[in-house]
């Protein structure tokens, strides 16, 4: 019965087609897109391909800057919500329940229309002296700039890792031979630092920090983001760290007390019983749930339609208005978004199986 | 404890707090104060004034109005039939046995009530003093009182009838649409009336295709599971905004012309299938739940496989997931403010449209009626919200 449903439906969109003179092949994706995009070099004869390319790295821009903001923001009011204090307990408390029950796209909008649009005109922009340019325009902050070698960084990033790993896992070793106390965390991160200070005089300063300044009229230095992506990533930052939140205080709730007890029972500071007792346990709980909020905040940066930020579903938007089929080009965004929860799924899956419980 | 005492040990345990306390108060404290300053002061109230009919029931003809008033107040007496049933079968081993119910003082009562339910009844107080004309106090006042009737009604409902009282709100819904309808067709409906007729109307459709495709996913035969996981999956991996737009423009592909439904109709089948996905993966971690023993037990009994579902397996599982299907609803609801981007009258799209009016153009309003839109979701998600977890609490959910 279903593949009879499945098979009329199919029916149905060729006949559609053939009456409608839309094909249904994907031969449109070589055809010139007929339409620019905003704050990108994309020219409006590249193909619908490229178009849809661009698309794909705007939604991944928003999205891994979300997720990163959101679990920053979403962890400390989890904590905060645990605080002893009760004004920062209430505080927190409010900040969730009044983000959580709110719609995105309403966060969205108002992002949008009535915060990023109503900033000052660069001419008047607000600055905050090297950190900050804030105007209708753009929103700047602090970046690296490279000089054309940036493989050469991420040569050097590599390398710094590679050897703070293995210095951390060298320390582990004595610390499980002698039992003594082995610093592992620090010498890791002494060795990074040096690695990365050695190599960074010996080329030369291959890569710098710019704080954004006015010039004139010009905005330099720094990275400038356009008012519909900072309202974008602030509006899903601030909704999904709500969730966020929850997820933090819920898994460290749900962690037994007993462990917490013992831990004072052998004399660990409070710092050391949250870090090497508490959070470890609780991250293990909270994984899967923060998988899929970060599923959630991919899915919903689809939301930039409603705001014109040329992500995937707003680049597909406009190629269909601009003569692009419509069936083909809903199928290939569905298969992309499915790509793309896929490999977030993936990861995070990884993650859990490295966190998950050994058992017997 | 004095109030001292109670700051010692809750602000200022020792320095560290007390400076905690002195910094969160100092953001806290700014915060409030442009908050209140916006709401008192500068915030230009007079354009969600002028417009609370659009944004409540978007274009509905004026002269019809009185079919909402009817509608509304049918609902309070439903939902007060409901709450009155329910609070009897709580009670239920206590008016069996004759022992004599404690009577609570009506002071009391009304204080539950209203700190049960402050979100709503603040907001609905703040629409009364928001309208320019008597009628909609007297609306209030019948609503009130016909849901205190129902709800006293239903408390003295016995148990052999009273199950249909629970049907009521499942069935009623898809009655009284022709009702609400009849003045202006299916694609004209805009404000917090279409939100609601999207959200009661998809929540009402999606739960028995949720529960299929769950059933489906633990079939045993290959193909039904196959179709069933596919369905699942595909649907809870796109976004929902993607659907929505393909509700609109892709899917007169797929159907004949004579036999496309309209906007609405369409959009609420995109809201009915991707909600659907999510109560499936639901309902399906409730049925794991239910322990092996008592299928065993039921074979054992010698029901029939559906038999089996229906009575034993189905009820113990969706009984396990209310919390989480209220959270899913809840979801929904928010969820269907994507109507404003396809250009339906939504409360979002009112928001929007409402500062492009001729007396309010330019004077950048947006802030303040896009915070009364929030407003009206929020107290709706939040009485959601806080329902379900008094729920999941008499439940024990968790806790046995």
């Amino acid at each position: 019965m279903v593949v009879a449903f499945g098979l009329w439906l199919a029916g149905n969109v060729r006949a559609n087609s053939a009456k409608t003179n839309i094909p249904l092949s994907f031969d449109y994706l070589d055809q010139p897109a007929t339409f620019p995009i905003a704050g990108s070099s994309f020219r409006p004869t590249q193909s619908v391909r490229d178009a849809i390319v661009v698309g794909l790295g705007n939604t991944v821009r928003v999205a891994l800057a979300g997720i990163v903001l959101a679990t920053v923001l979403g962890t400390l009011i989890g904590i905060a919500r645990l605080s002893t204090n009760w004004l920062v307990s209430r505080a927190a408390k409010v900040y969730v329940e009044l983000f959580r029950n709110v719609p995105v796209l309403v966060l969205v909008v108002f992002a949008y229309l009535a915060v990023f649009l109503r900033l000052p005109r660069l001419e008047d922009a607000t600055t905050v002296s090297g950190l900050l340019v804030i105007s209708v325009r753009a929103v700047a902050v602090p970046w690296t700039r490279t000089d054309g070698r940036g493989w050469l960084v991420l040569g050097i990033l590599v390398v710094a890792v590679a050897a703070a790993v293995a210095v951390a896992r060298w320390r582990h070793r004595a610390f499980d031979r002698t039992g003594q106390p082995a610093f592992a965390g620090v010498a890791a991160t002494v060795a990074f630092v040096a690695v990365v200070a050695a190599a960074f005089l010996a080329t030369g300063g291959p890569v710098d920090v710019t704080a954004p300044h006015l010039d004139g009229r010009v905005l330099r230095g720094g990275i400038a983001m356009p008012p519909e992506y900072a309202a974008l990533l602030c509006a899903l930052a601030l909704y999904t760290a709500s969730h966020v939140a929850e997820i933090v205080r819920g898994s460290i709730q749900a962690v037994p007390k007993g462990q917490n007890e013992a831990a004072t029972a052998l004399a660990l500071s409070s710092g050391q019983r949250m870090r090497q007792v508490v959070l470890p346990q609780a991250m293990r709980i909270a994984v899967p749930a923060l998988a899929n909020q970060y599923l959630n905040l991919t899915k919903n940066s689809s939301l930039a339609v409603a705001i014109s930020y040329f992500e995937l579903t707003k680049v597909t938007q406009v190629s269909i208005a601009s003569r692009a089929p419509a069936v083909p080009s809903y199928l290939l965004l569905m298969v992309i978004y499915l790509a793309l929860s896929l490999t977030i799924s993936a990861i995070t899956n990884q993650v859990n199986r490295r966190l998950a419980l050994v058992e017997r | 404890m004095t109030a001292v005492a109670w700051a010692r040990s809750n602000l200022f345990r020792n320095r560290r707090d007390a400076v905690t306390t002195i910094v969160a108060g100092l953001i806290v404290g700014w915060v409030l104060y442009r908050t209140a300053r916006f709401v008192v002061v500068t915030g230009r109230w007079e354009v969600v004034r002028t417009n609370l009919t659009l944004f409540l029931v978007g274009r509905y003809p004026n002269g019809d109005q009185w079919r909402v008033a009817v509608v509304a107040i049918g609902a309070g007496f439903v939902a007060g039939l409901v709450a009155g049933q329910v609070a009897r079968r709580r009670l239920g081993a206590a008016i069996a046995n004759g022992t004599p119910l404690p009577t609570v003082p009506f002071t009391d009562r009304v204080r539950d009530v209203v700190a049960r339910y402050w979100p709503a009844l603040t907001l609905l107080l703040l629409l009364l003093l928001l309208a320019r004309t008597a009628s909609p106090w007297l609306l209030a006042a019948a609503t009130i009182a016909a849901t205190v009737a129902g709800r006293l009604l239903g408390a003295r409902t016995p148990r052999r009838v009273g199950w249909a009282i629970f049907a009521l709100p499942a069935v009623l819904p898809l009655a009284v649409l022709p009702f609400l309808t009849d003045p202006l067709g299916w694609d004209r409906w805009g404000g917090m009336m279409l939100t609601l007729l999207l959200a009661s109307v998809s929540m009402i459709a999606c739960f028995p295709l949720g529960v299929l495709l769950a059933l489906g996913r633990r079939s045993t035969l290959p193909a039904l599971r196959a179709v069933s996981i596919g369905v699942i999956e595909f649907f809870r991996g796109i976004p929902l905004v993607v659907l929505v737009l393909m509700s609109d423009v892709a899917l007169g592909f797929f159907f004949p012309r004579d036999l496309l439904p309209g906007k609405v109709v369409r959009v609420i089948v995109a809201f009915t299938i991707f909600t659907a996905a999510y109560v499936a993966e639901i309902v399906r971690g409730g049925l794991q739940s239910v322990p092996r023993g008592q299928t065993e037990a039921a074979q054992a009994l010698g029901l029939s496989p559906v038999r089996i579902t229906g009575l034993i397996v189905l009820p113990q599982a969706l009984r396990n997931v209310i919390p989480a299907l209220v959270g899913q609803f809840i979801s929904l609801f928010k969820d269907t403010t994507l109507v404003f981007i396809i250009g339906f009258l939504d409360v979002l799209s009112v928001a929007d449209n409402v500062t492009k009016q001729p007396e309010f153009r330019g004077q950048g309003l947006i802030a303040e009626t896009l915070v009364f839109a929030a407003l009206l979701f929020w107290v709706g998600s939040y009485t959601l919200s806080r329902e379900s977890q008094r729920i999941e609490r008499k439940l024990g959910v968790g806790t046995r």
